[in-house]
């Protein structure tokens, strides 16, 4: 049977987030040959909506409203109820995002509806998809199937390919007006950390340093290689806690949890809470100058060395590569 | 103040998994409190040191959460209670767990619930928002500050690295991050005065739910452990002829970059 299924775009400082168009390939396969609508709030969303069809979106939805400016579960909530109730979705797929994590769960409460959160990968299309999550911090995985209802997934950022870009498609674009009242959370303030260059859940490539790199300046070169390789900087908490570097840039089991293409450890031992928030990463590479250290038992690739030394040879190497290709 | 703290039995960060017969092997390991939910029980304690009132932990378990809860007494908080399901629950997910929690509190008046922003174990995240909806009651996730000033509440969550500056009022429910304190050990005398707190047990008859009602909607089928990954490659030589040849291994055979 096909589905109709509904995703979820997610905009960030004006544009939208990879995981949107993640979702609309992760909604295709559910589907197996049904409708794939895409829904987007904000207060002025029409500039993003053409973009979601050239991703693979049959349709999209949006519901403008001051009250959505701003992520509130309220404001949130009350808008997608609105767009389910109007579309009646066989199928809804997130983002496992903060704003994923934190309304989810509360629309599948009010539909009193199972939830399949933070999947990785979908097996199987249509009635029979199944989906693959991590548990236990990633040290195991778990087959889930919803036995009945709507079926309910977040998907992590990074996991699931989305459809190359094509110009040539368009979604039919309409729009709900929801009356959004009744905010239990006023928003007072935002206080950006991490927006300075690449989102860290949705790089390809993360170059993380641990106590290692001994200092606050001694996270200058990973800082260049990142630029270099077009990717974000992250962190052990063992540098977190030295004051290296902010709490916003910790991997791990009580970090954020990193699928990139390629993951760079400089001068981290490799602790199994450290582990957890990256080890499914595509490519692990270390550089650490204690050959003994456990990352070198997760590394595809490793380097024993001064990471002050290695790094910048990187960047070097890197930036020829570049040149060359 | 009336303040719950939802608690949750887990596997102990270091344990190693072991798969056998498709379920996780639980024999022999060492099991903690979910280690968000330490920073929950540890906030409520303040909480409540600031403006008086009782602090409950709960737990929807088996009868070996008791340890746990002893913990969490043991840590500070008032009271405990086991919703022992152990008997009658073979199948359990997040929408069992937190129909069978929020059937418990629907009466208790809680100003203020306590949850772990994620179980390390489960991991999806969704109990405490669950449990809110039910309630009817406002929540906020991943906090890393609280403030409470009569029914005021200000809080920061963090957002992905970024600070949300909020405000809202009890009843609440909120999800701990970590950075939101630093949960205090249990102390002698505190262990000693936990063995006499009151750890009260429940089961589903005693809540008036009908399992059926309460029955999973989704189905775990396979539980499995990642492929082991091969022996990843150090590389020798001169330090210049390692960068060289990494780099090209991750452009050539990886393909990464
Ligand atoms: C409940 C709990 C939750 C936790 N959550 C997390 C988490 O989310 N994320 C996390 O990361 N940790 C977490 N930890 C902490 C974790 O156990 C480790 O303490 C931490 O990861 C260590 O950080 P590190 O590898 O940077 O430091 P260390 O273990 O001190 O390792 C530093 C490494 O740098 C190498 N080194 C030093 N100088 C150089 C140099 N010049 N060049 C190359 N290499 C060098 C050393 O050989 C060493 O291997 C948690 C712990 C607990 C108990
Ligand atoms: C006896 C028993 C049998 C189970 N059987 C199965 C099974 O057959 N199949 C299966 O897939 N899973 C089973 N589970 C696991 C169960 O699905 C999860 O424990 C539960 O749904 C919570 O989901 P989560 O781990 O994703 O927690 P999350 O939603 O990530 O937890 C977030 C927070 O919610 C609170 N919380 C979560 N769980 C509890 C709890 N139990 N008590 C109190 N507070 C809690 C904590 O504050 C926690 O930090 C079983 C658990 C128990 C105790």
């Amino acid at each position: 049977m096909s589905k109709k299924v509904l995703v979820l775009a997610e905009a960030r400082e004006g544009a939208l987030r990879n995981v949107s168009y993640e979702a609309i390939a992760a909604g295709k396969q559910i589907s197996n040959g049904g409708e794939v609508v895409s829904v987007l709030l904000g207060d002025s969303v029409q500039g993003l909506t053409a973009e979601l069809g050239k991703y693979g979106a049959d349709r999209v939805i949006t519901v403008e409203h001051p009250h959505l400016k701003q992520y509130t579960s309220d404001g949130y909530g009350q808008a997608l109820l609105a767009v389910i109730e109007q579309e009646n979705p066989q199928a809804i797929v997130f983002g496992h995002t903060a704003l994923g994590k934190d309304i989810s769960p509360k629309i599948a409460s009010k539909l009193q509806i199972g939830l399949v959160s933070d999947v990785t990968a979908i097996e199987g299309e249509g009635d029979a998809a199944v989906y693959i999550r991590p548990i236990y911090s990633g040290k195991a995985f778990e087959k889930v199937k919803v036995k009945d209802g709507i079926e309910f997934v977040t998907i992590r950022p990074n996991n699931i390919a989305p459809f190359a870009k094509d110009d040539s498609k368009s979604a039919d674009v309409s729009s709900l007006s929801v009356d959004i009242t009744n905010l239990r959370t006023i928003i007072k303030e935002v206080v950006r950390k991490s927006s300075e260059g690449v989102d860290l859940s949705e790089a390809k490539v993360v170059i993380a340093g641990g106590r290692g790199v001994k200092s606050e300046e001694g996270f200058a070169p990973l800082k260049e290689l990142a630029d270099v390789l077009g990717g974000a900087v992250g962190a052990s908490r063992g540098a977190c806690d030295a004051d290296y570097c902010d709490y916003s840039l910790q991997i791990g089991q009580t970090g954020k949890v990193v699928t990139p293409d390629l993951y760079i450890a400089a001068g981290i031992s490799g602790a199994i809470q450290h582990l957890a928030g990256m080890s499914n990463s595509k490519i692990i590479v270390a550089i650490n100058k204690d050959p003994e250290a456990n990352i070198f038992k997760v590394a595809d690739y490793g380097i024993v060395g001064d990471l002050f030394e290695v790094i910048p040879m990187l960047t070097e190497e890197f930036k020829q590569l570049k040149v060359n290709a | 103040m009336n303040i719950y703290v939802l608690v949750k039995r887990t596997f102990d960060t270091e344990e190693k998994i072991v798969v056998s017969g498709g379920k996780i092997q639980e024999d022999g390991a060492e099991f903690i409190i979910n280690p968000y939910d330490e920073y929950a029980i540890e906030e409520a304690i303040q909480v409540r040191d600031a403006q008086g009132g009782e602090v409950t932990v709960l737990t929807l378990g088996g009868e070996d959460a008791e340890k746990q809860l002893r913990t969490a007494l043991a840590m500070g908080a008032d009271k405990a209670v086991l919703i022992n399901i152990e008997d009658d629950v073979e199948e359990l997910d997040q929408f069992t767990a937190a129909q069978i929690i929020s059937e418990y509190l629907k009466d208790k008046n809680a100003d203020l619930i306590l949850a772990g922003n994620v179980a390390i174990d489960g991991g999806s995240g969704q109990v405490g928002p669950r449990v809110a909806e039910l309630l009817g009651i406002n929540y906020v996730t991943t906090i890393t500050n609280l403030e409470i000033d009569g029914t005021s509440v200000s809080i920061k969550r963090d957002v992905e690295g970024d600070t949300e500056v909020l405000e809202t009022s009890l009843p609440l429910l909120v999800t701990a991050q970590q950075g939101l304190n630093e949960p205090r050990y249990p102390s002698l005398p505190g262990i000693m005065k936990a063995k006499k707190k009151p750890l009260e047990e429940v089961e589903l008859d005693d809540l008036d739910i009908d399992e059926d009602d309460v029955e999973a909607k989704t189905e775990t089928l396979e539980i499995y452990l990642p492929p082991k990954k091969e022996a990843g490659k150090v590389l020798e030589g001169e330090l210049a002829d390692q960068v060289k040849e990494l780099v090209q291994l991750l452009h050539s055979e990886a393909k990464v970059v």
